[in-house]
């Protein structure tokens, strides 16, 4: 069992008549890569903020280790942060940049110079001391900024949308790096964004987020494999999300046909929904499926190739790396173990979740 | 045909260029280089020299300093409230300190008179309330008073411009590396706002040097400046058209030279310095 970091104890947050966070209960464990994911405006930056100390909640508490620190200002906190962008000080250079920190704590100069090094080396930057912050490329001056955040030694690095100003590749790149930096220096990382495929690529968990609520709690392969509601399900990756009815435990009816699930415990003839990702969507012989349908559009992905199936009135996403030509009649079969039955989403506030290891 | 075209666009400003900041300059300087007779000689640019007239330059230059100094030390916290206060209010705010500049600035001395008036407003507040007089009227003291109020904008307005260019971030990003409320002026906000400072010093001492209407106005007669020496020798019953032109001519090579030493001392110039 982990230890327990930091709790967030029952957060608000309004800006004018805006909620932007209502009642947040979440807490982070010790040397873990944490990843708060939503659309722009769920809350997460301001979840961020309020970790950083840039943001006092209205409401609710932060607990660093037992201690409330709900009104402590940044400069006190153990916790440091990496801006979206950069925020480096282009008036001095990357050396005094990195040194910063270290300066205010009073610490030597032969430890700072050291320090330095080590950052420098760690984020892949050696010999650049003297360059200044405008003459690095964008994924140079990211890399500083985390840099000079790391060198306090925090406990916690919060890391908002860091990758967001950078092209595709280097992005790419940058989620191994921040992998590596994690494991290296052992700290807990809180990591906010709204691309899915980083949030599935670098976390040890995924906090999904939406209009100030939490949505979902869990590692990758729970939040893809089996999202909580249609939200979790449309916003991690492509997915086909059906209202169904739930005839009975481990069965549900989709469209007016029977299929076979592993789920329990929604009850008899209940209203539901159905998740059915992409590729767990096997294109059969017509008289092989569960259901007959026909393609009625193909495009080549690369790895796969995209397919839209006409049937039982509802366009099926499919990814295969079979070709089916539009136009082809197909069976559409799938393993009662890829059918994620979600209930459907509760009247008004979409429920909240309490994040258990 | 079109690059033509687009290039006799630019004529009435080269024209206008050429009339009225060319040939003027061209004739000031003639005029500085030759005596009544025409014959070239350098007396009139060595004038300055003549204590008569080094006197009122070292004022000018005094005050132009000390005028600079209270811009300056008036205008940055005023720019860091301003920056402050986002949203609407801040046009709101820029716009009190930008209005009295739509005033004619004669109307504004002369406001001033009536203020600093032995009988005037100032004193007549200042009488009710149980204090005594203050004879600031024709003094130096309200000449500098005038001089800083018509050029504090001139001052507020660079450094503004330099400070909102500040991301919020940097700030925020100092305050969590640590860095106090104070440590966060001087080591990013200050130096950050190193541009706009340069250029609102240039702004406010540069035209202040040849100030002589604020003097005229708010000195009586009785603070004699550089720029005031100037206006007499052109406008005067002596007038000596040649000496004001090598006075004039003086004063503005001294001030090009500061100008240039002044911006190889600075460095590099930012942005911010052009608004």
């Amino acid at each position: 069992m982990a230890k327990k970091l930091i709790d967030l104890v029952g957060i608000s947050k309004s800006y004018g008549d805006k909620v932007i966070l209502d009642d947040l209960n979440l807490y982070l464990n010790e040397n873990r890569f944490l990843t708060i994911l939503g659309p722009s405006g769920c809350g997460k930056t301001t979840t961020l903020r309020i970790l950083g100390g840039f943001e006092t909640p209205d409401k609710g508490k932060v607990i660093f280790e037992g201690q409330d620190i709900t009104m402590l200002p940044p400069n006190e906190r153990q916790v440091n942060t990496v801006f979206q962008k950069y925020a480096l000080f282009t008036h001095m250079n990357i050396e005094e940049n990195i040194a910063f920190g270290l300066k205010i704590k009073n610490k030597s100069k032969s430890y700072i110079r050291d320090k330095v090094k080590y950052a420098l080396k760690l984020v892949n930057l050696d010999g650049y001391e003297k360059r200044m912050p405008d003459s690095l490329s964008g994924g140079q001056q990211q890399r500083i900024a985390i840099a000079r955040a790391i060198v306090n030694e925090p406990r916690v690095l919060l890391l908002d949308e860091p990758l967001g100003a950078l092209d595709l590749k280097l992005r790419q790149d940058m989620q191994y790096e921040l992998i590596r930096l994690k494991n290296e220096l052992g700290i807990t990382f809180v990591y906010v964004t709204h691309d899915q495929e980083e949030a599935l690529t670098m976390s040890d968990t995924i906090v999904v987020m939406n209009q100030g609520y939490i949505q979902q709690i869990g590692t990758p392969e729970d939040i893809y494999n089996e999202p909580q509601n249609a939200f979790v399900a449309d916003f991690i990756g492509e997915s086909n999300i059906i209202g169904s009815t739930m005839v009975e435990d481990r069965l549900v009816d989709i469209l007016g046909t029977r299929f076979v699930c592993v789920d329990e415990g929604f009850g008899n003839n209940q209203p539901v929904d159905v998740v059915i990702r992409p590729e767990d969507i096997v294109l059969t012989e017509p008289s092989k499926g569960i259901i007959k349908g026909r393609v009625t559009s193909a495009i080549f992905k690369g790895v796969h190739y995209e397919m839209e199936v006409q049937a039982a009135g509802f366009e099926w996403l499919v990814h295969s790396t079979v070709l089916k030509e539009p136009g082809t009649e197909v069976g559409i079969w799938v393993d009662p173990f890829n059918i994620q039955i979600m209930h459907k989403p509760a009247s008004e506030d979409e429920e909240q979740e309490r994040y258990e290891d | 045909m079109k690059r033509l075209g687009k290039r006799l666009l630019a004529g009435p400003y080269l024209m206008w260029m050429l009339l009225f900041t060319v040939v003027p300059l061209v004739l000031l300087a003639y005029n500085a280089f030759t005596g009544a007779d025409g014959s070239f000689t350098l007396t009139n640019v060595a004038v300055i020299l003549d204590p008569v007239n080094g006197k009122p330059f070292l004022r000018s230059i005094g005050m132009s300093v000390l005028v600079t100094v209270i811009c300056l030390v008036l205008s940055f916290p005023l720019a860091l409230i301003l920056r402050k206060c986002s949203g609407n209010k801040n046009s709101f705010i820029v716009m009190i300190f930008i209005l009295p500049m739509w005033m004619n600035f004669m109307l504004r001395t002369l406001a001033w008179r009536l203020i600093l008036l032995n009988n005037g407003i100032l004193n007549q507040i200042l009488t009710a309330l149980g204090f005594g007089r203050v004879h600031l009227m024709n003094t130096i003291w309200a000449v500098i008073l005038g001089t800083v109020y018509d050029y504090l904008p001139f001052m507020v307005l660079p450094i503004y411009n330099a400070l909102v260019k500040i991301d919020n971030d940097v700030i925020s990003a100092a305050q969590d590396l640590g860095a106090g409320q104070w440590t966060i002026l001087r080591r990013i906000i200050i130096p950050l706002s190193i541009p706009g400072v340069v250029s609102g010093i240039t702004m406010v001492m540069v035209p202040s040097i040849s100030e002589f209407v604020i003097a005229s106005m708010l000195g009586g007669g009785k603070v004699y400046l550089i720029g005031n020496v100037i206006e007499q020798a052109f406008n005067s019953g002596y007038a000596d058209i040649h000496a004001g032109s090598g006075l004039s001519l003086s004063l503005m090579v001294l001030i090009l030279i500061s100008m240039v030493i002044y911006r190889l001392f600075d460095g590099e110039e930012g942005e911010s310095s052009l608004w």
